[in-house]
């Protein structure tokens, strides 16, 4: 989709310069099909090229079972009309940066969107045909005829050719339209549309949770027995949730800025309330929830902790660890060994909390064990040497060597649940307490994350982050800064993996893989790096909805593809909002720095004199960097 | 900055020779004895004696590659001189941390600003203060760089990066100032900057200078910095080869043909690299 997106610089179009206002008044008015057909195309092409793809990783067969609407639309079909839409709807978008004088939202996009949503249904129609025709199936595994019936609705190749042709224009027409309506209409449309992908995909918690809360004859109503709205579910959520967004249309972003604009105590109150409600909900929610929704949150929870952690080296602190899984890892370990009496060496049989703190030390050292050496180096070798670390820890546990202590390949098991000052014992059969007991440490994490974010260990870390050169003119010891977040860090992970053996009740290396490492890191950036909601978020979506390295979110059926959506969500993440989902303003600064820099730029040139060299001032200062890099590339000749 | 108010006596060294007679008698604040200096196998300093006394605003030229920068390293402790002496207030502190040195006055300003962009003013402000325990000492120095800069006061919420060049260059100097240092050390100052911006960075320093502070100025544009220094010396190639009163380098025609290179120097301060390279 964006991936798409051509580089070409809509800056200075023609449109913005004050002259064309003049002679484009006399300019005839467009027909409806002087297009730029080469970009249709193009745009058509790599679509139509996305889609195969789509199709051959077997997604559409394998979300074929899990209805969004019963009988009219599942999750398989839907893979397969996101791409014509999202192509429409970004070839009408590119027409109106095409910098036409008074070009008047219309036919165009529509007829543009439909060319390109008919290209890229074209490319399915392709595949159909040369399913029918070429046997394939040795090196592409999923060429079958399977995927053949699927895209010919059982009705033969004939039919799949047509019907994709018509689907793909119809759906690439909608997101052409959807750049024509005002933005009101659009806005509402969404609403609906999200609400009913949100219901269809969340259909699982929701039932959970109304059948905690005697509900269960409404929802009944909305989901069909089969899984998947009913048809009149659908209409009534589409109707109920369309009014709502044109009801509450800007109330919630004036709120948002009104809270925004509050300061003082006032900020603070708005604060403290909003922080209250959710922790009320996140404390009544579970006591109705089912044990599904619980493991699901548990999960999410220890995500949520180790997210928090590695927030703190990556996104305060800057340094790129790419072996986090590590501490996981010792933090588990050294839980098992401490409270389990199957641990193979020394069992003391600790009761959680105590062994807690040989936990906290444990990991501490190692810690400062790996980070001593790793702390030293900058930028790319770093990130290559902690990545060896994350292994050797996970190879550690596995040896021969070690399996006297650590049970080796066969791990250590019959680890006992966590007990609280005997009030109660938190074990993987009650998920209801995990949750409870991970979310007692989120908030301390949250709370410890937000103190430290605010306090002078905390500004040293994001001055090292931003320039260490510069940090350490100001005196700052960058290694021993970079050290301290490096070891909070670690602790914050054995947090999550001390709660994760006692849930799970067992510990074995192949828990630890690398995997893990690159999900956590994932979590933050898409998430939004340096900001703690946004790392909350990110967890929620990614691992609540589409499941961790191991453990089953939402969608189920998404497991398999969990990993492509994974890279698919950080490629387009990366494009469209480098800043994350929930991007901490520093960031947004940054990344769109050099946006900043050609905006002031252009509106220099309008403006007089003074103004003029305010904004060339500021170029300058984004330029320095340029000088710097010269700079360096002397000092190493 | 609240304790360097002795400025009258650093402008008494300006007027002609006689100055070097007058200072004799007192230490320097901060000091280079033959000081050599290596990258790995370049010699970039050779034998580099410097003394800057209390009050005075002094300053370093010279062109590319002549070793300017790497005598700023190397007086905040960036760099390691091979052999000689770097002495503050009386005490050699080659073995010592720049932590010790910024603790006890030399604070540097760098080329190009470098502010901490993503943070805010404020940020940036208490983190030039960042090895004080004294808030009340912090706060009172917060309303002394206000009261310097009062547009930096308008923005402090901020992040530094959206601030213009000129305001930037403000914010770098009241960082540097919020430790409380004894003597500034000024990397580049008209670095990668407009002729205005430069001109107003310029104005700058001599108000702080005339505010009492020490200042030692590292420069490739010598008509501009010896236009408000009171001594200057002239760096080639890691040595000193001129050290006299600015109106004297001023007027000296080695200047002009060693290292002006015919007088194109006025307006080059944005050209390319500078000195870091060493050769």
């Amino acid at each position: 989709m964006s991936l798409a997106e051509p580089p070409a610089a809509p800056g200075p179009s023609p449109s913005a310069s004050p002259g064309g206002d003049g002679s484009s008044d006399d300019a005839p008015p467009r027909p409806p099909f002087a297009q730029d057909w080469r970009r249709i195309a193009r745009m058509g092409a790599i679509g139509a090229i996305g889609q195969i793809f789509i199709s051959l990783s077997n997604m559409p067969v394998k979300l074929d079972g899990r209805a969004i609407i019963e009988g009219v639309l599942s999750l398989g079909y839907l893979s397969l009309v996101v791409l014509p839409l999202a192509s429409g709807s970004r070839v009408g978008h590119q027409i109106r940066r095409e910098g036409v004088p008074h070009h008047r939202p219309g036919a165009h996009e529509i007829i543009g969107g439909a060319a390109c949503g008919a290209l890229v249904g074209g490319g399915l129609s392709l595949l159909a045909v040369l399913i029918a025709n070429f046997d394939l199936r040795e090196p592409l595994v999923n060429w079958s005829p399977i995927l053949a019936d699927l895209l010919g609705f059982n009705r033969g190749t004939a039919f799949a050719v047509i019907i994709w042709l018509a689907i793909g224009a119809a759906v690439g027409a909608a997101g052409g339209l959807l750049r024509v309506v005002p933005p009101l209409a659009r806005r509402v449309l969404w609403t609906m549309v999200l609400t009913l992908f949100g219901a269809a995909v969340l259909e699982s918690l929701t039932t959970d949770l109304a059948e905690g809360m005697g509900i269960e004859g409404l929802i009944e109503w909305f989901y069909a027995p089969r899984g998947g709205l009913t048809i009149t579910g659908a209409i009534a959520l589409a109707a109920g949730s369309g009014v709502l967004a044109f009801v509450a249309r800007g109330r919630i972003k004036g709120a948002k800025s009104r809270i925004d604009a509050l300061e003082g105590p006032a900020r603070n109150r708005a604060n403290l309330g909003l922080i209250l409600a959710t922790a009320a909900v996140l404390v009544i929610l579970p006591m109705f929830a089912g044990k599904l929704t619980n493991e699901l949150l548990a999960n999410v929870g220890l995500f949520v902790l180790l997210a928090l952690g590695l927030n703190i080296v990556v996104g305060l602190a800057g340094i790129l660890d790419l072996g986090y899984v590590a501490f996981f890892a010792v933090g588990s370990y050294s839980a098992a060994v401490l409270t389990a009496a199957t641990s193979p060496k020394i069992h003391p049989e600790l009761p959680w909390f105590v062994a807690l703190i040989g936990v906290v030390l444990l990991t501490g050292l190692v810690g400062l064990f790996i980070g001593a050496p790793v702390i030293r180096m900058r930028g790319d070798y770093l990130a290559i040497v902690t990545l060896g670390f994350g292994e050797i820890i996970r190879l550690l546990f596995l040896s021969d060597w070690l399996s006297g202590w650590f049970g080796g390949s066969q791990g250590i098991t019959n680890i006992p649940g966590a007990e609280i000052f005997g009030l109660a014992t938190v074990a993987g059969t009650d998920p209801r307490s995990v949750f409870y007991l991970v979310l007692a440490f989120c908030a301390i994490a949250i709370y410890v994350s937000w103190r430290l974010e605010r306090s002078r260990i905390g500004r040293a870390w994001m001055a090292v982050r931003e320039d260490e050169t510069v940090a350490e003119a100001m005196g700052i010891n960058t290694v021993n800064v970079k050290l301290l977040a490096f070891v909070v860090g670690a602790v914050l992970g054995s947090f999550s993996g001390a709660i994760f053996s006692a849930k799970v009740g067992s510990v074995f290396p192949a828990s630890f893989l690398i995997l893990v490492s690159i999900v956590i890191l994932v979590v933050v950036i898409f998430g939004g790096m340096g900001n703690i909601v946004g790392v909350v978020a990110g967890s929620a979506v990614l691992i609540g909805v589409l499941g961790g390295p191991k453990q089953p979110g939402l969608l189920a059926e998404f497991s398999e593809f969990k990993l492509l959506i994974y890279g698919a969500l950080l490629v387009w993440m990366m494009l469209a909002r480098p800043e994350g989902l929930i991007p901490s303003v520093r960031r947004t600064r940054e990344l769109h720095q050099e946006e900043m820099a050609q905006d002031a730029w252009l509106r220099g040139q309008t403006e007089d004199d003074n103004g003029g060299r305010d904004a060339t001032a500021s170029t300058a200062a984004t330029s320095g960097s340029t000088v710097e890099a010269a700079r360096l590339a002397g000092e190493s000749a | 900055m609240s304790t360097g108010a002795s400025g009258a006596a650093g402008s008494a060294s300006q007027d002609g020779g006689s100055g070097a007679a007058s200072t004799a008698e007192r230490t320097p604040l901060l000091e280079m004895r033959r000081v050599n200096a290596h990258y790995g196998a370049v010699h970039a300093l050779r034998d580099v004696d410097l003394s800057i006394y209390q009050g005075e605003l002094v300053c370093l030229l010279g062109g590319n590659a002549s070793g300017k920068s790497t005598t700023l390293k190397t007086l905040l402790g960036m760099l390691t001189p091979t052999s000689g002496e770097v002495v503050l207030d009386g005490e050699v502190v080659n073995d010592r941390p720049i932590s010790y040195r910024v603790a006890r006055g030399i604070t540097m300003v760098p080329e190009n600003r470098r502010l901490f962009k993503r943070l805010t003013v404020r940020e940036n402000l208490q983190l030039g203060a960042y090895l004080r325990k004294d808030s009340d000492g912090i706060a009172a120095d917060m309303e002394h760089v206000y009261e310097l800069f009062p547009r930096v006061k308008e923005r402090l919420g901020q992040r530094a990066g959206t601030l213009s060049g000129g305001e930037q260059q403000m914010v770098a100097i009241g960082r540097a100032l919020m430790s409380q240092p004894r003597v500034l050390l000024m990397d580049e100052p008209s670095m990668g900057l407009a002729p205005a911006l430069v001109q107003q960075n310029f104005e700058l320093i001599s108000q702080i200078h005339e505010a009492g502070m020490t200042v030692f100025m590292v420069e490739q544009n010598a008509n501009m910095a010896l236009g408000i220094a009171d001594r200057g010396w002239v760096l080639q190639t890691g040595r000193v080869v001129l050290d006299d009163t600015a109106e004297a380098l001023l007027a000296n025609p080695a200047l002009r043909t060693s290292y002006l290179g015919g007088g194109k120097g006025a307006s080059d301060g944005s050209s390319g690299a500078d000195g870091t390279a060493a050769g």
